[in-house]
């Protein structure tokens, strides 16, 4: 059957701001979805909140609607769209969740919407635990053995009845499974039962079989309407069983099933989404298999697009999304083609002749309260993949692809060098999973550990640990070579093995240049291979390829077009995700418009980027000097892109330009001089601009003198890093001494720049772009903070709501003469601070600005695309795009944060950047705007009910400007001693509640009971107390509402009165298109 | 670490590629072919029909799980020689018996590691199927090459004859050493089958049978009484079986004309279904031809489409021959099944005789079981047929 006629338009969901377990993969996904559809024809309706996104570009559906993901607003997107259908199964579980709340509340029924791809009874079956486990033992597949029981001595027969230690204990209904264990014996299990069976409020656990240590498998399957399934991938955990699927290495094929085995899996998943009852699209389901028996476990489905299907994607060169796109409105997998192969058709599967290797990408310094355990709760933040001939080979890429300072598993740089860790830190990194256990292994091999008693402590899978063992053991015979006595056969052999240049330099005592050198001599020459999804038995016509020492290059011969490569950003980490990838995209979009050949290389499989239909040609390489001049030189590209990558791109552009590699727009040399102060100061007085009073310390003793000189408060940070890692405000000698060393140790070898901090300063950040003779503003975004708070975790609103125009004449003035002095072609981004009426520039950097994309949604133009082709040599006048457009609509930009995956983190906001993603609330009213944002931010603006005041004793005085308007607006102020006294003092009625120490019940108890709606609470000092974090951390466990600066809860407040005084509508980014004022 | 021994791989046009020897210290010479299935070296290895074949797999880590007796095809294996990427140091699985070198030493299998597998096989996908040699024994490249050259061409070899039974037996269904079980994790019974208890008897021409077709007859409801090629229809007969049965095997199927001749002269009598040669079989029996493909179809993810339920199977296949579909017109047999990489036929079916055949696995090991109901379809028209209904 062809495509459906009976369909016009198509409703789809995207996955929100990226937070931890959905991230880039649900951009991808959602943008193949868009681009398959309008390809047959269909409308297609886009909601998603983040702005970050490509496929939230105006170009990609026939109407965006960049609004909160909630059942109200989606109630009015449906009555006004009326749209035919709804594809729940693109947008993560943030979209499955959202359709069936519509599905529930009768509003997909009562606008007559069709949901496509996996209907409401089959994603209950899917998601809940109960009915998934009666489907699996209905069609005759084994699960975890479990028995709910509600005494003590139903406890007892449970454990009888299940057989062996260790048992897993869930109480019911305590948060985050507290209460909770793994009892290894009776005595544990009888006290851990009785502990649980008390904490329940229901006096009830569920006793279930441990599957800790065994193997864990995932497959990637496809359905269609003719029930044809087919397997994309099988993907085998490093990790075994205990660490969650998104935190543990995989690796793609699954490497130690037989085929019986692998075959039995492959049916029981075909049963699995036959009993499921998903009708066409794609699923991933988990499989945990024992080690010792063979006996196979379903653990869980997912019926939908995942993150493991955007990995198995780009694994095999298999598009998951844009066939399960394409499948739901009625194809079949035999009248697809097959992209790469053209010939053959989609209805096969993927066979692959390299390996695939993930690791998950942590950010445990930004939490360093948390734990940093790794468990069956997602903690990344992101991911790189790589591919190798080998499993060597790719694991080795893929851990120098990492960007954590690891040049591979050994071989010097951090982790890998002839450190001897403790023999008891050894054993108990081992043991207990973490996010370095890969490099406690190679230093379990140094201290003479074996392969089995390696085993017995990780449980990972032997196969793994000899070919780790196999790396090592190169590495030992390396070391005792030199550049000048290896053998060209063991040099060859060791770069089949994953060996970077930089390791081999490290081992053979020499550098990378000469290491380099002496390689291309003795022509141990890199070859480029192709995915082609069939492991060469058909020509493949899609130029994406991965590195290997083989016999055969396959890069397709030029093409006579002026090449221009674009880095990309590596792999997600706070401070650097989408919004880099999203400039990156849009370079490569420019160039084909342009007529070039773009050239992408990037790591993270999570990306539009690495989609093998954005670029011309894409190469799923590492991000290092190494990989990327490589490529440069083997393509014989005529420039390289590096200022959207982010810091990755940047920190090689001075290596590369050395190298002979054509930086094109900016030069290095500007980049370098922004971060450098002493340049940095000269071009501030060339331009005759100030910046707040600085110095610039090599030495911790330096540090604190340099303090003492500009007198506290100061803001401490390293140079040359993104996100504000290690950055502070101190406002004691104290302070900073307690933290000094952390700072250095972010960037060793590289100065710390201390400056004085402006309090109560407003903050702006600008974005523009030129072309070296003229400059354009973008957009200018004052920050909802003051000063102090990272632009990436700050709520921004654009246009500047509170700044004078002559205010910002003056900044723009400041940003020309800037771009100008630094000679900016392509993007910059300038950060200034106004207090008392004065301008500073706090930072400036000449490249894309995590704010590009959404300036570009603010006010309908491209930023990126234009800067990629004004640094390809086109001016902004060819371009048409000469004057700055500031919307006449309100833009606000909010950050969403992981806190609720890090219990015990520090909540407030900070100089050090921690959150994932954002959202964008648009509207013609500032406080719906807001309130939108924080809609979309979740859990979203209270309109009643009772509120928490708690204030830093400096935000009294507004505290209790706010405390009255709340109580005009309908709210019950509740407080603790200082501020209730301050309110009442005040004549603001407020009730008086117990400190965290007083007595009960206190703010946490009414959080929990659901007796708070909104909380205010500003910190004092550098680490909040105690007892305030204690109720921040409720408030996110509890989904309510929390402001942690005083400008931020007046912002709220308006937010509030403005939803109460006006009807919340929805309108399309189209239609948002010429709403400018030019300036 | 063991001492590495070199190892070399010679094509007939000139090529030669050095890797690492592994398996027995040997010197053969065959055909070249590659198979891109993920899984399943062990039961690739032990087909029959890569007899006279040296293979090489596209998956690039190879023995990772070691060789156990269930999985075997055959009691020895029967490709003649084995290409790998890599070879595991190590065995991992909880059926592993023996290491994938240590098992191809004891049966005299030479095996070459650490070749540019990928690149080979672009080169047999361009060139086509090649003659080579391998030599894990010390052997010059000119040498390598000339061997390489006067290895027997595999158009007109009767192959049937080194792979097929010595007599004819009867299939034991429930002797141990069969492992006739079906492969089920424990904790499964998903996909289980459970034969009719009525069973027919089943003539099996055994051209170089994988074990598991005979295990998928048995656990079908047939009693397997296995014939060598040479035996004659009248021996056949004498067995009186309720159906006949065409195995795989390996060789061109245009070069037995003693098979070809026995089927024709059963095909009237006995509902017949043919797998792989077998298919082969039926098709010159019903006087149609065979042709060579370029370089084959050997792999676990060939999409076979139905062209009378329009469904597509995802299939095994091992085959260097294909039917011509335009041979089979005035036979009475019409194309059932093609493959979609390439068209070719995958399937065929008589019109009025009780008669079917497909030239893929649908035995499986290695590769997806989407087929195995095609045992269950030739049961049914074994008892339609014998309820006097064809």
């Amino acid at each position: 059957m062809p495509k459906r006629s009976d369909l016009k338009s198509i409703l789809i969901i995207g996955a929100g701001p990226i937070v931890i377990g959905q991230a880039c993969e649900f951009d991808y996904s959602g943008t193949q979805a868009c681009k398959a559809l309008r390809e047959e024809g269909y409308r297609v309706i886009l909601v998603n909140s983040n702005p970050a996104t490509i496929m939230t570009d105006p170009e990609f559906a026939d109407v965006t609607y960049i609004e909160p993901l909630t059942v109200e607003i989606l109630e009015k997107i449906i009555a006004k769209e009326k749209p035919s259908a709804l594809l729940p199964t693109l947008g993560g579980q943030t979209a499955l969740n959202l359709a069936m709340d519509l599905n529930a509340a009768g509003i997909l029924q009562k606008y007559g919407v069709e949901m496509i791809g996996a209907k409401p009874a089959a994603i209950a079956k899917g998601e809940d635990r109960q009915l998934f486990k009666e489907a699996m033992l209905k069609i005759g597949l084994d699960v975890a053995k479990s028995r709910t029981v509600k005494t003590i001595e139903e406890a007892r027969a449970a454990a009888e009845l299940l057989g062996a230690f260790p048992l897993i204990i869930r109480p019911s209904f305590t948060l985050g499974g507290a209460g909770g264990g793994i009892a290894y014996n009776r005595e544990e299990f009888e006290r851990i039962c009785a502990n649980g069976l008390d904490l329940s409020p229901v006096h009830e656990v569920l006793v279930e079989e441990c599957l800790l240590g065994w193997k864990e498998f995932e497959m990637e399957v496809m359905r269609d309407h003719k029930d044809q399934c087919v397997v994309i991938c099988s993907i085998e955990n490093f990790d075994p069983m205990g660490v969650h699927t998104g935190d543990s290495i995989t690796v793609a094929p699954a490497m130690t099933l037989t085929d019986k085995e692998y075959q039995a899996m492959r049916d029981a998943s075909f049963a699995v989404i036959r009993e499921i009852g998903v009708e066409t699209g794609g699923s991933n389901i988990q499989f945990a298999v024992d080690p010792q028996t063979g006996r196979q476990v379903v653990i869980e489905m997912n019926p939908r697009v995942s993150r493991s299907s955007a990995l198995a994607s780009k694994a095999t060169g298999f598009p998951i999304a844009k066939i399960a796109a394409k499948l739901a409105v009625g194809y079949a997998l035999d009248e697809l083609r097959n992209d790469i192969t053209r010939l053959t058709p989609a209805s096969f599967e993927p066979t692959i002749d390299y390996v695939v290797t993930k690791i998950p990408r942590f950010t445990f310094e930004k939490f360093p309260e948390a734990d940093a355990t790794l468990t069956s709760a997602m903690k990344s933040v992101g991911e790189a993949m790589a591919i190798g001939r080998t499993f060597k080979e790719s694991l080795q890429k893929c851990l120098r692809s990492l960007e954590t300072g690891a040049r591979g598993f050994g071989g010097g740089g951090k982790h890998g060098g002839d450190e001897r860790p403790d023999d008891n830190v050894i054993r108990s990194k081992l043991a207990t999973p973490n996010a370095e256990r890969i490099f406690y292994i190679r230093h379990a091999f140094m201290a003479g550990y074996t392969v089995s008693q390696i085993f017995d402590l990780t449980k990972i899978d032997p196969w793994f640990l000899h070919q780790l063992r196999e790396i090592w053991e190169m590495e030992v015979e390396l070391k005792k070579l030199s550049l000048a006595s290896i053998a060209t056969g063991l040099l060859r052999r060791a770069k089949q093995f994953g060996f970077s240049d930089a390791q081999l330099a490290h081992l053979l005592s020499s550098d990378l240049t000469a290491v380099r050198a002496h390689r291309k001599q003795a022509g141990v020459a890199t070859t480029y291979r192709l995915v082609d999804t069939c492991a060469a038995e058909f020509e493949a016509f899609t130029p994406y390829y991965y590195s290997s020492y083989g016999d055969e290059n396959e890069i397709l011969p030029p093409t006579g077009k002026r090449k221009i490569m674009i880095l990309g950003g590596g792999p997600n980490r706070i401070g650097q995700g989408i919004e880099f990838d999203y400039c990156c995209v849009h370079a490569s979009f420019a160039l084909r418009e342009l007529g070039l050949e773009s050239v992408m290389v990037n790591s993270n499989p999570e990306t539009v980027s690495t989609d093998y239909d954005t670029s011309d040609r894409l190469y799923f390489e590492p991000l290092t000097l190494e990989d990327v001049l490589e490529i440069y030189q083997q393509e014989k590209c005529d420039g390289a892109i590096v200022q959207f990558g982010g810091q990755t791109p940047l920190n090689l552009a001075t290596a590369l330009k050395a190298n002979g590699v054509n930086i094109i727009g900016t030069s290095p040399e500007s980049i370098e001089a922004a971060e450098d102060r002493k340049l940095f100061s000269a071009i501030l007085a060339q331009t005759g601009l100030k910046s707040p009073e600085h110095r610039t310390a090599l030495s911790e003793a330096e540090a604190l003198a340099s303090a003492a000189t500009l007198g506290y408060p100061v803001l401490v940070r390293p140079s040359f890093v993104l996100g504000g890692r290690g950055m502070f405000i101190l406002y004691s000698e104290d302070e900073l001494k307690a933290v000094v060393r952390q700072v250095f140790d972010v960037m060793p070898g590289k100065p710390v720049l201390i400056d004085k901090f402006l309090e109560d300063a407003i903050e702006l950040d600008v974005d523009c772009i030129a072309d070296g003779e003229i400059s354009v503003i973008g957009g200018m975004l004052e920050h909802i903070e003051y000063a102090g708070v990272h632009s990436g975790d700050a709520a921004m609103v654009m246009p500047p709501h509170t700044l004078s125009p002559e205010m910002l004449t003056a900044v723009r003035a400041a940003t020309h003469a800037l771009a100008q002095a630094l000679k900016v072609v392509g993007l910059m981004n300038v950060q200034f601070a106004i207090k008392g009426g004065e301008l500073f520039v706090l930072e400036v950097n000449p490249r894309a600005s995590r704010t590009v994309p959404f300036v570009a949604k603010a006010i309908g133009v491209p930023l990126a695309k234009l800067a990629a082709k004004v640094m390809a040599g086109k001016k902004l006048r060819e371009l048409g795009f000469t004057r700055e457009q500031t919307p006449k609509h309100w833009c606000v930009k909010e950050a969403v944060f992981p806190f609720v995956r890090f219990p015990g983190a520090t909540i407030a906001l900070s100089p050090e950047m921690r959150s994932t993603g954002e959202v964008m609330g648009l509207d013609d009213d500032l406080g719906i705007a807001f309130a939108k944002a924080q809609a979309a931010a979740k859990p979203g603006l209270p309109v009643a009910g009772n509120v928490f005041l708690s204030v830093k004793d400096a935000d009294k005085p507004r505290a209790v400007e706010l405390a009255r308007q709340l109580v005009e607006l309908g709210f019950t102020l509740c407080s603790t001693s200082g501020t209730a006294t301050v309110l009442a003092a005040a004549g603001v009625p407020v009730v008086r509640i117990a400190k965290i120490d007083e007595g009960r019940p206190t703010a946490v108890d009414m959080i929990k009971n659901g007796q708070i709606q909104l909380i205010l609470n500003t910190p004092g000092g550098l680490v909040p107390r105690k007892d305030e974090n204690k109720i921040r951390q409720a408030a996110y466990a509890h989904n309510v509402c929390l402001m942690t600066t005083i400008t931020g809860a007046m912002a709220a407040v308006n937010g509030i009165r403005a939803l109460k005084s006006h009807q919340v509508g929805v309108r399309p980014i189209q239609s948002y298109k010429g709403n400018v004022t030019v300036v | 670490m063991s001492t590495v021994q070199p190892a070399v791989l010679a094509l007939e046009d000139g090529t030669v590629l050095h890797g690492r020897a592994f398996g027995a210290a040997a010197i053969v010479a065959g055909e070249c072919v590659f198979n891109t299935s993920m899984t399943g070296y062990q039961e690739i290895l032990t087909d029959p029909s890569y007899f006279g074949q040296i293979v090489t797999m596209t998956a690039v880590q190879i023995g990772n799980y070691g060789v156990n007796a269930e999985d075997a095809e055959a009691a020895v294996p029967k490709a003649s020689g084995f290409v790998v990427r890599e070879l595991s140091p190590v065995v991992s699985n909880w059926r592993a018996q023996l290491p994938l070198g240590d098992w191809l030493a004891r049966h005299g299998i030479p095996g070459i590691s650490e070749v540019d597998t990928r690149a080979l096989t672009k080169k047999l996908r361009v060139t086509g199927a090649m003659k080579c040699c391998l030599s894990t024994l010390p052997l010059s490249d000119a040498e390598a090459v000339a061997r390489a050259r006067g290895c027997r061409d595999m158009t007109g070899s009767d192959y049937v004859k080194d792979t097929t039974c010595a007599a004819p037996f009867a299939w034991r269904g429930d002797a141990p050493a069969n492992h006739n079980a079906q492969y089920l994790p424990v904790g499964t019974t998903c996909g289980a089958l459970s034969a009719p208890a009525k069973r027919f008897r089943v003539a099996a021409f055994d051209l170089g049978a994988k074990h598991s077709i005979w295990r998928k007859l048995v656990n079908h409801g047939f009693d397997v009484q296995v014939f060598p090629a040479t035996a004659t229809h009248a021996q056949v007969r004498e067995h009186a079986p309720d159906a006949v049965f065409l195995s795989n095997g390996p060789g061109d199927p245009a070069a037995l004309p003693y098979i070809h001749q026995t089927v024709t002269a059963l095909l009237p009598d006995y509902p017949i279904f043919g797998i792989c040669l077998g298919h082969q079989m039926l098709t010159h029996a019903l006087g149609g031809t065979t042709f060579k493909l370029k370089f084959g179809h050997r792999g676990g993810n060939q999409p076979v489409k139905n062209l009378e339920t329009g469904k597509v199977s995802i299939t095994a296949q091992n085959h260097g021959f294909a039917t011509d579909p335009k041979s089979l017109e005035k036979t009475g047999a019409v194309v059932t099944e093609v493959n979609l990489n390439d068209g070719t036929v995958e399937g065929l079916r008589h019109t009025r005789l009780p008669i079917f055949s497909v030239q893929y696995h649908p035995e499986a090991a290695p590769g997806p079981n989407d087929a195995d109901p095609l045992f269950t379809d030739f049961y049914r028209l074994v008892e339609t047929r014998k309820a006097g209904k064809i």
